[in-house]
């Protein structure tokens, strides 16, 4: 018996009643459906999880001045003064430690024209931008130079240009005040657009940290460390490494806390992409009862089929079927309608995950591997589900089929 | 292989000697077993039919004569006894043995035609061939041969539901006769029949047994039907009684010319 023409015989038997065929597939094409829909809003999210963790920055460790516990009242972080632009560079001969730049923060009204627009000032040195990936699109980044020399330089956000700037006019190079200072816009920074925590990170000014330890904020110490680890997994070995060298620097006894905070963002970043992961496993595996559901309908149908056409499997047998042949005959019925159900399911999937971008605007990817392992699945749906009804068929015996009303 | 097979059953066919038995049956029991009551549907049968023969196997219902064609046809095993087709001992054998016997050697016709519905003549007459491997075109072209050889030219791609009584039963007998078997068993075929109809079945197998040589075993419990045959077997309670060669016999072919033709007109109406 040739394969081609046991797949006519099953396709003809389908499309015998028509409605029956559809409605059966059904149960499997929204099974199929809504495991690779639910599948590639995941995959999506996560692909833009990841998105983000490169965003961040190059495997940052953040090390942030902590509270101080002064006669048993804490103060809440970056109270201390202990963090130094030392600080900073003894981190930077760590071995794990690739850059590093030492940070201040302060916030404050800038104008230019009659323009004013109140925005966040951080200090930095020129290797912040490297670490945070973050390129300066129009003009050039300030130098070490500049650093030494506390030059009055700023790099600007897309926020803040858009907000004092005319759209026609080309920021770099004019003079704008920053609380009452005049500094020189050097470049305008490419639009990083939100963070992973909401903020808007394009509503920035950047300037030397010395500018605005010394002429903004008026303090000597600096608020955090921004570093970057030579490697994803060289990330926790160098936090301990920071932990050890600040505590020695800051002559911390055993028994004192720290007086610093060190965090990754990336660690973050990935446990929100695992926990994503584990939501998307969670719907699939709901999604994929469905598919379950759809299987027992193919059985039941399947059923249906052998007692209906009890007659026509005796006919068979008579005229020379094996017990094997009529098993093959229902069990690839089965596999034809639930595979047919898998790929239209498949469509239906990829169509509803196309909707699923376009009119609620969530990034959705579908994974190539994840369509195959359907079609696959669905046609062991099939033979799982057609397996018992094919048997009972088969075991008919061929005089009592024949007389079968 | 199964060219190689056919073409056995073609030799023996083309030369079918009078006295080479094609069926011989020995002591055959059947017992069915029904939990607490043991039915004897057959108690110790014997029978030997040759080449070529036509025989009628008679007898009321439950006199076994149903469970005796369904060991002949090789569709259920005796409780006990052997039956040898064709020198071949048959009542041992496996099930697929026994359906790879059905499928070359045994044509089967029914009584309620047993055609697969929605399914056109020529895929209805294919469907033997299937189960031998017969690769599709050829499967076409000896259906249609089949359909041509009992009259069904044209109406090939006709479904049952399109066919009168009398074609479909044709349609049946094509089947059977598909896959050139040796033996060809028909179960109250003339049962679902009007009169006329019956004639032209019988006069089909008359014509077959006596141009191809076909062995023929015909089950009826009119013995109108019977008279068309060589030989009539009298079943009761599970045993022949009589066993005797028909006389008088009727010439189907001869029978149609006196009766009249009124059922070909309502096949027309049926058709349109």
């Amino acid at each position: 018996m040739d394969y081609s023409a046991v797949f006519r015989v099953a396709l003809r038997a389908l499309t015998r009643n028509k409605m029956r065929t559809a409605l059966t597939m059904l149960g499997i094409i929204i099974g199929v459906g809504a495991v690779i829909c639910t599948v590639a809003i995941g995959e999506g999210a996560s692909n833009q999880v990841q998105e983000q963790i490169r965003s961040l920055g190059d495997n940052i460790v953040f090390v942030s001045a902590g509270s101080v516990n002064s006669h048993g009242v804490h103060m809440g972080s970056a109270a201390t003064k202990t963090l130094t632009a030392d600080d900073a560079k003894a981190i930077g001969q760590i071995p794990f430690i690739k850059e590093e730049s030492p940070g201040v923060g302060t916030s404050g009204q800038i104008v230019y024209g009659d323009q004013n627009w109140y925005t966040h000032i951080r200090g930095v040195s020129p290797a912040y931008l490297d670490i945070r990936r973050w390129p300066v699109t129009e003009g050039s980044p300030f130098s070490n130079h500049d650093v030494a020399a506390a030059a009055n330089v700023a790099l600007i956000g897309t926020t803040v240009m858009q907000n004092l700037f005319p759209a026609n006019e080309d920021p770099v190079g004019k003079m704008i005040r920053v609380q009452n200072l005049p500094f020189r816009v050097i470049g305008v920074l490419q639009s990083k657009g939100q963070s992973p925590f909401g903020q808007d990170e394009d509503d920035t000014i950047i300037c030397p940290y010395t500018t605005v330890q010394k002429k903004l904020a008026g303090i000597s110490w600096i608020q955090f460390v921004m570093a970057s680890a030579i490697s994803t997994p060289a990330i926790p070995p160098s936090e301990q490494q920071i932990e050890g060298l600040l505590r020695q620097r800051h002559h911390l006894r055993p028994d004192e806390d720290d007086d610093f905070i060190i965090r990754s963002p990336n660690d973050l970043a990935n446990a929100q992409a695992q926990s994503g992961r584990i939501l998307t496993l969670l719907l699939a595996s709901i999604a994929s009862v469905s598919l379950l559901v759809g299987g027992i309908g193919i059985m039941n149908i399947m059923l249906v089929s052998v007692t209906e056409r009890t007659r026509e499997i005796g006919v068979r047998m008579a005229v020379g079927a094996t017990e094997e042949d009529v098993q093959l005959q229902f069990l690839s019925e089965a596999v034809v309608l639930s595979m047919l159900g898998g790929a239209m399911g498949v469509v239906m999937g990829v169509i509803g995950s196309i909707l699923v971008s376009s009119m609620l605007r969530w990034p959705t990817l579908v994974p190539p591997e994840a369509i195959v392992i359907a079609v696959f699945f669905s046609a062991g749906v099939g033979v799982f589900f057609g397996y018992y009804p094919a048997r009972k068929a088969a075991h008919l015996d061929p005089i009592e089929a024949l007389r079968y009303e | 292989m199964a060219e190689k097979l056919a073409q056995s059953d073609l030799v023996m066919e083309s030369g079918p000697e009078a006295g080479t038995p094609m069926i011989r049956v020995e002591n055959l029991h059947k017992t069915y077993d029904l939990g607490e009551v043991q039915v004897h549907a057959l108690r110790g049968v014997s029978l030997t039919v040759y080449s070529g023969e036509f025989v009628a196997i008679m007898g009321a219902s439950g006199s076994g004569k149903s469970t005796f064609m369904n060991l002949l046809g090789c569709l259920d095993r005796p409780t006990r006894g052997r039956y040898l087709l064709e020198g071949q001992d048959v009542s041992e054998l496996t099930k697929v043995e026994l359906a790879k016997i059905r499928n070359r050697r045994i044509g089967f016709v029914f009584q309620g035609f047993n055609l697969l519905p929605r399914t056109s003549a020529v895929e209805n007459v294919e469907l033997p061939l299937i189960y031998s491997s017969v690769p599709h075109l050829e499967r076409v072209e000896r259906a249609k041969a089949s359909l041509r050889s009992v009259g069904l030219e044209g109406r090939e791609d006709h479904h049952p539901a399109q066919l009168s009584g009398g074609q479909q039963q044709r349609v049946a007998i094509a089947r059977a006769l598909v896959n050139n078997p040796s033996i060809v068993v028909a179960d109250e075929p003339t049962g679902n029949l009007d009169s006329r109809t019956s004639v032209e079945i019988m006069e089909i197998f008359q014509r077959l047994n006596e141009e191809k040589g076909i062995t023929i075993l015909l089950v009826t419990h009119e013995s109108d039907i019977a008279r068309f045959a060589k030989r009539v077997v009298l079943f009761r309670d599970g045993k022949i009684r009589r066993d005797s060669l028909v006389e008088g016999r009727v010439d189907a072919a001869q029978a149609l010319i006196s009766l009249p033709g009124i059922d070909e007109d309502e096949d027309d109406g049926e058709e349109s």
